[in-house]
């Protein structure tokens, strides 16, 4: 048993204290910090993925105690492969926030930040639902210390929203995890999937009301209609680099539900049969359609982007409820991806923020350096519409071509290409009112001057355009992976089996039982 | 007892539902605070209830109360009142700030949209 996989957890967990305590007031040293933990982050979680990539499922028992009396951590490619999204998008959100100087606007970024990682790191990681909820817990208290970073009446009203929608969510988690128990007694991933095959037929009132309450709540997280309210004016007022990096935080409730209903409760087990069909494949269509009519609606760069973000989880909960091996494979590529593009977006949304007097959508006149920025966003905007040749359109590509011979397969066609359309003519327009109209406006006399962006901003929003070209170009390699993976998911009975199997404390009592 | 725990959950959770509702920070923050109650008694009942038995197994006893619900409740207890904490923080500050204690969407005309 190595002990690599909780350095993810550890590392950002004993930074964040240690910046707070010992580098308080020295913002060069808290930079160089958190960059060194970022950077740590990224090689350990490319190690991992690398040794899960050939199907092994790495198990750490903490205390050495087994499950399910004990709580595990387990990679398998789903977790190594989203841990590894999640370093590599911190370091380019963390390039930008030292290059743009927001860390300077407030006190404690850093310390947050890696709060922050740790909270996503252990929800990708753990094995055990409660302590999902846990990890959820850490994420969300270090994401109401981010999004009202630097402060603002605006800012700060947007930020009770944002808590009390998450607290009501957490509240809604406890209602299910306490289901869950009161039905099997068990809370641990894997010996859930095992329990839940033992339920009979004529007792499934608790497990479906717990199932439902599970998915409502990875929904809240993952922003589906109509549980997404929360999102556009959290995401839109949070600092920009902020909202880059909760750009991986409805992913993280994307991830639960494919997670959760592959292994505890798959399509073909009886007892919750319909739930993915039948509820959220509407609500995903749902989504995914206001969230495209939502950025031609947007009156403020900020806002569009945001429903930017609802529109692309509609597509990822698309994929993800037709809960096929091909399906979720494409929804794991979508979900790099949609990850890497709103990043960019948010970005370049902060770059247009910090050189414009405001984010509305009317014509300005042209700002320091806005022929950059309008080449960054053309190219992310292409990416988020999905057109060709970036990898949105590899992946919308892969979606429906999952969805093609299944029931709601018209549907999925007609909703997808019609709201790709209606993203695609409101990307166009918000981009020709900011970058081009400017052009024939005369700058007024009494118009405030601001400053180009800092070179390491654009360049880390330069950095996240590769990574998406690199993405499509080794799109093949990428697709491939993400097959493998979903068949891995598909075929539970080795997570189960190690995590289960594996001796540790405690085992010895079973051996002589038996 | 079922009776009187389960209706001790249900009125919780409905009174704390509707003052959700209300959507003022004031009265939304009671009611988060009557639901985490409601669903502390909740978890604590998922272990089934029962009265003057163990939490552990010892060879003499016929029947034990299970620990573990114990566990996740208390974690439960801090969780939620920490976060009580940070939201009547925030909440405060933007009280104090913007000098209205609506928790919904600030309605913003199109005038003011422009500027």
């Amino acid at each position: 048993m190595t002990h690599w996989i909780i350095a993810l957890i550890v590392l950002p967990a004993m930074l964040a204290p240690f910046i707070v305590l010992s580098a308080r007031y020295h913002i060069g040293i808290q930079r160089v910090f958190s960059l060194f933990g970022v950077i740590a982050l990224i090689a350990i979680s490319a190690g991992l993925a690398w040794v899960a990539s050939d199907g092994t499922i790495i198990l750490y028992q903490l205390g050495d105690w087994k499950a399910p009396f004990g709580i595990v951590l387990v990679g398998d490619m789903l977790s190594t492969l989203m841990v590894f999204l999640t370093a590599v998008l911190a370091l380019f959100v963390l390039l930008y926030v030292i290059g743009s100087g927001w860390d300077e606007r407030g006190r404690h970024f850093h310390a947050l930040f890696q709060f922050q990682l740790m909270g996503i790191m252990g929800a990708f990681l753990t094995g055990d639902l409660f302590n999902l909820f846990v990890f959820f817990e850490v994420l969300l208290i270090a994401s109401y210390g981010l999004m009202i970073h630097a402060g603002g009446n605006k800012r700060l009203r947007a930020g009770v929203q944002y808590v009390l929608f998450n607290l009501l969510g957490s509240t809604l988690f406890l209602f299910a995890l306490g289901s869950i128990y009161a039905e099997t007694g068990t809370l641990n991933m894997a010996d859930l999937a095992l329990r839940a095959q033992m339920i009979g037929a004529d007792a499934t009132v608790g497990i479906r009301v717990a199932s439902v309450l599970l998915l409502l709540v990875f929904a809240i997280k993952a922003a589906v209609v109509p549980l997404h309210f929360w999102l556009p004016s959290s995401y839109a007022e949070a600092p920009g680099p902020v909202a880059a990096l909760f750009a991986i935080m409805t992913k993280v409730g994307a991830y639960a539900i494919i997670r959760v209903y592959t292994m505890i409760f798959p399509p073909q087990l009886e007892v919750t049969t319909g739930l993915q069909g039948v509820w959220l494949m509407p609500a995903a269509l749902l989504s995914l359609a206001l969230g495209m009519i939502g950025i031609l609606a947007a009156k403020s760069l900020d806002r569009l982007v945001a429903f930017s973000v609802i529109g692309s989880m509609g597509m990822v909960m698309v994929a993800i409820a037709l809960m096929t091996p091909e399906g979720i494979a494409s929804a794991l590529y979508y979900i790099v991806h949609s990850t890497l593009a709103g990043a960019a977006l948010f970005l370049i949304v902060d770059l247009v923020k910090s050189s414009r007097p405001s984010l509305s959508l009317t014509a300005m006149p042209p700002f320091a350096g806005s022929t950059v920025t309008a080449g960054l966003f053309f190219v992310a905007a292409i990416a988020m519409a999905g057109l060709p040749p970036l990898s949105g359109f590899v992946g919308k590509l892969m979606i429906l071509d999952a969805s093609f011979d299944t029931a709601l397969g018209v549907w999925v066609w007609i909703v997808v290409l019609t709201a790709s359309l209606i993203s695609l003519v409101g990307f166009a327009r918000a981009g020709s009112i900011v970058f081009w109209k400017a052009e024939s406006v005369p700058a007024g006399e009494d118009s405030e001057v601001f400053e180009r962006s800092h070179a390491m901003s654009y360049s880390a929003v330069g950095g996240l355009i590769v990574l998406l070209a690199a993405y499509t170009v080794f799109g093949g390699q990428a697709q491939s992976y993400m097959i493998v993976t979903s068949q891995q998911l598909f075929a539970p009975n080795a997570y189960i089996e190690t995590v289960i199997g594996s001796q540790g404390k405690m085992s010895n009592i079973f051996s002589e039982e038996d | 007892m079922e009776v009187l725990v389960a209706s001790a959950v249900g009125i919780m959770t409905t009174t704390g539902l509707y003052l959700i509702l209300r959507l003022r920070t004031f009265p939304v923050i009671l009611g988060m605070s009557l639901l985490t109650y409601a669903v502390n008694v909740f978890l604590f009942a998922s272990g089934r209830l029962t009265v003057g038995a163990p939490p552990i197994l010892t060879d003499d006893a016929t029947m034990y109360a299970d620990p573990l619900p114990q566990a996740l409740v208390l974690t439960a207890i801090v969780i939620s009142f920490g976060m009580t904490a940070v939201v009547v923080m925030i909440a405060l500050g933007a009280y104090l700030g913007t000098d209205d204690d609506h928790v919904d969407d600030l309605i913003v005309s199109d005038d003011e949209d422009v500027q």
